[in-house]
């Protein structure tokens, strides 16, 4: 079995949970609101009745739905220099950083799937929802924000809460632009002090524990969800 | 925007001298579905075997497939690729563990890989095998059994068809998420599509070139999937036989 | 042909049949009729071993439908049963459906099944449709299908779980037509129904089911003209009257 060397985990606890897990963290806390926020955006362009905007949307969605996300991540990380230096009006490109790229990278990946999600979950709101807030006088706008989307929300969050913990697995894909999450700050770990077994088991068993906890708040949410129906 | 575009790097030649650099890419490609098919026809297998376990009613069996789709549901992919590619290799007997860490690139990183994907995939499959077996009205399983045939006949003239059809699309959705996932190999030195275009980009420094190729070529496969799927969705179409339509919240 | 002695079962510790007997002559007909949850559907699916019971004894022909060593699926091969929702085969067409069973368990030629298929096609009036998908029909088309489906194996009993149940109104009676001429030619029947108009034309008998039991069981006239239990009375009165 050879000589393995668990202390190592002890040694760099602290480094990996103040350093790499609080990055994942609040990387996937970000991503995941700004996420949701302009995955309704998306929904309702989706559903808009202007053709334009409902195509434009759609084929956004599509396109990030294609792809896979480490292209995505590069393509991003390389970009948003551009971007940045585009709309300051810099004549060279703002050298960004690894998180903020990350942050923006999986705000927009994500949108896509919280997209679908929410277009389903708001057309899942009866048609005569809708009809009754029209009859009654309410434009559009307060339809969808009083009547439409609140309940579109209710329906939605086991899957809302789900997507967010495939979230929070993927941001360990920052590992191909070298960040220093969960993952990257074991990896860097395991490579310098060669103890790559300990390490990779051990980041392992923590998104193994993390997940799985999260995954049964969110099977014992749904099953109080449908007990108020 | 302060990029020059210089498309015309695809056709100069790659470093390492195999070919111009859009060659460079296709053979990339190759690699990608070379992964995706082998791990594709893996994880059917697994993820039918684990998934038709979980509706018997054998309890230590019906246990056993629990945790396995709990184990790989709950790690990130590039953790298990990491896991297959570093850590399996230490903890199976020293003779296999030597064997497997000489073999030769690419099947040093291709054959973890595949091993990697075919499991993170199986579990998905498992689920799914799961759904469409119970979403089959019971009563076909009761009706076929009445005639007086055998179980074993009843799956095989009669539940099994109906299930083939309600799983098709699911099914190739999961192949197209193989061909996506393919792409963290990259991590344990797999060149395939994804990691061939960012060593394009590191050196002819051409980065939107090469990415751009690279999504236009992710995007050509992902079309051909879609309408070889529908094609076949179309010829085994049966009226009154309703295919499930499962939300796809998640990639 | 057919005979049940105390026939019991649990759902765990729920009780769905209790102490059921009674006994099914050839070319006999019997009805039977109950409010849902009485357990008809249950007993008459004990009958052909499709749900297993605790207690008592069911013989078929002779042969124990409880007895471990019964090969239960040469026994299902010769009870014809008819379901509620038809249950054909949607993957297959009429005519596939009707020779299934035949040629895989029965080891017809696929030419003698075929002959078959279509005599009986002909006979529920249908032989137009032999090569169409289930999909394609009506409900009370499936469920003649159906039928002919489980006359295809030549059965020496039949059993109906409330055959018209999902049926349209005015599809009800070119299935219980069928069923009429069935009756008439003299093949053994259990029918769990509430259509009183086919029991009063060709049933032998019928069963009153409630809360598990057999609470009555009569034959017909006796039935029908002074039925003893208040329970049976008062289920008659309320279907009878719709």
């Amino acid at each position: 079995m050879g000589s393995f060397d668990f202390n190592v985990i002890e040694r760099s606890w602290v480094y990996l949970f103040r350093e790499g897990m609080v990055f994942t963290l609040t990387l996937t806390g970000l991503a995941m609101t700004g996420g949701i926020i302009f995955g309704t955006v998306l929904a309702l362009m989706r559903l808009s009745s202007v053709k334009a905007l409902s195509r434009l949307a759609g084929a956004y969605v599509n396109l990030m739905r294609a792809l896979p996300l480490v292209l995505v991540i590069f393509w991003f990380f390389f970009l948003v220099p551009y971007i940045g230096a585009w709309v300051t009006g810099a004549d060279r490109p703002i050298s960004v950083g690894a998180f903020w790229s990350a942050v923006i990278t999986f705000t927009m990946f994500e949108a896509a799937y919280y997209c679908e999600i929410m277009r389903a979950g708001i057309q899942s709101v009866a048609r005569g929802q809708v009809s009754a807030a029209y009859a009654m006088g309410l434009n559009y706008w307060q339809t969808m924000g009083y009547i439409v989307l609140p309940q579109a929300f209710r329906n939605m969050i086991p899957l809302l809460l789900t997507q967010t913990i495939v979230l929070f697995q993927d941001t360990s894909l920052v590992y191909v632009i070298s960040a220093t999450d969960f993952l990257g700050a074991a990896a860097k770990v395991a490579n310098r002090d060669y103890r790559l077994v300990e390490m990779y088991t051990f980041v392992a068993v923590v998104y193994f524990l993390i997940s799985s906890a999260l995954s049964m708040l969110v099977r014992r949410l749904q099953d109080r969800i449908a007990v108020f129906r | 925007m302060g990029y020059n575009w210089h498309w015309r790097v695809l056709l100069e030649t790659e470093p390492g001298g195999t070919g111009t650099y859009l060659q460079y890419l296709v053979v990339g490609l190759g690699w990608t579905l070379a992964t995706a098919l082998a791990a594709w026809v893996l994880a059917l297998a697994i993820g039918s075997v684990v998934g038709t376990i979980r509706t018997t009613r054998v309890t230590w069996a019906v246990r056993l497939g629990n945790l396995y789709v709990e184990v790989f549901r709950n790690i990130p992919l590039i953790v298990q690729m990491f896991l297959w590619f570093f850590v399996m290799p230490e903890l199976v007997p020293k003779a296999v563990g030597d064997w497997i860490k000489q073999m030769p690139p690419p099947w040093g990183s291709y054959v973890p890989a595949v091993l990697c994907l075919a499991t993170f995939t199986s579990v998905r499959i498992a689920e799914q095998v799961r759904a469409g077996v119970n979403s089959l009205p019971r009563g076909q399983r009761m009706a076929a059994v009445a005639m007086g045939l055998t179980e074993t006949q009843a799956y095989r003239y009669v539940i099994l068809p109906q299930t083939f059809r309600i799983l098709l699309p699911p099914l190739t959705s999961e192949f197209m998420n193989i061909i996506k996932n393919s792409s963290v190999a990259l991590t344990i030195g797999l060149l395939e599509l994804t990691g061939r275009a960012r060593a394009m980009q590191e050196f002819s420094f051409r980065v939107f070139e090469a990415f751009a190729t690279a999504t236009v070529i992710y995007l050509l496969v992902n079309l051909v999937v879609v309408l070889a799927m529908r094609a076949l969705e179309r010829k085994v179409r049966v009226p009154g036989l309703i295919s499930a339509q499962s939300m796809q919240a998640g990639h | 042909m057919i005979s049940l002695k105390d026939v019991s079962k649990w759902y765990g510790s729920f009780q769905v049949l209790a102490d059921c007997s009674t006994e099914v002559a050839k070319g006999e007909v019997v009805v039977i009729c109950g409010p849902s949850g009485s357990g008809k559907s249950t007993l008459i699916k004990c009958v052909n071993g499709l749900e297993p019971f605790e207690k008592g004894e069911i013989r078929v022909d002779g042969i124990s439908v409880g007895d471990a060593k019964t090969d239960l699926p040469k026994l299902r091969s010769r009870v014809g049963m008819v379901f509620q929702h038809f249950e054909l085969f949607p993957h297959m067409t009429v005519a596939q459906n009707l020779r299934l069973g035949q040629m895989k368990v029965l080891g017809r030629e696929e030419s003698e099944a075929n002959e078959k298929s279509l005599k009986l096609l002909e006979r529920v009036g249908l032989l137009a449709h032999k090569d169409k998908f289930p999909g394609n029909l009506s409900g009370g088309q499936q469920q003649r299908v159906a039928i002919a489906r489980a006359l295809s194996m030549d059965p020496i009993a039949m059993l109906f779980d409330e055959p018209t149940s999902a049926l349209d109104p005015e599809m009800i009676n070119e299935v219980l037509d069928v069923m009429v001429e069935l009756a008439r030619e003299g093949m053994t029947m259990m029918v769990i129904t509430h259509e009183m108009g086919f029991a009063h034309k060709v049933a032998h008998r019928v069963i009153f089911m409630d809360g598990g039991r057999i609470v009555e069981d009569a034959p017909k006239d006796a039935f029908f003209g002074k039925p003893r239990s208040e329970r049976a009375q008062v289920f008659l009165s309320k279907i009878l009257h719709h």
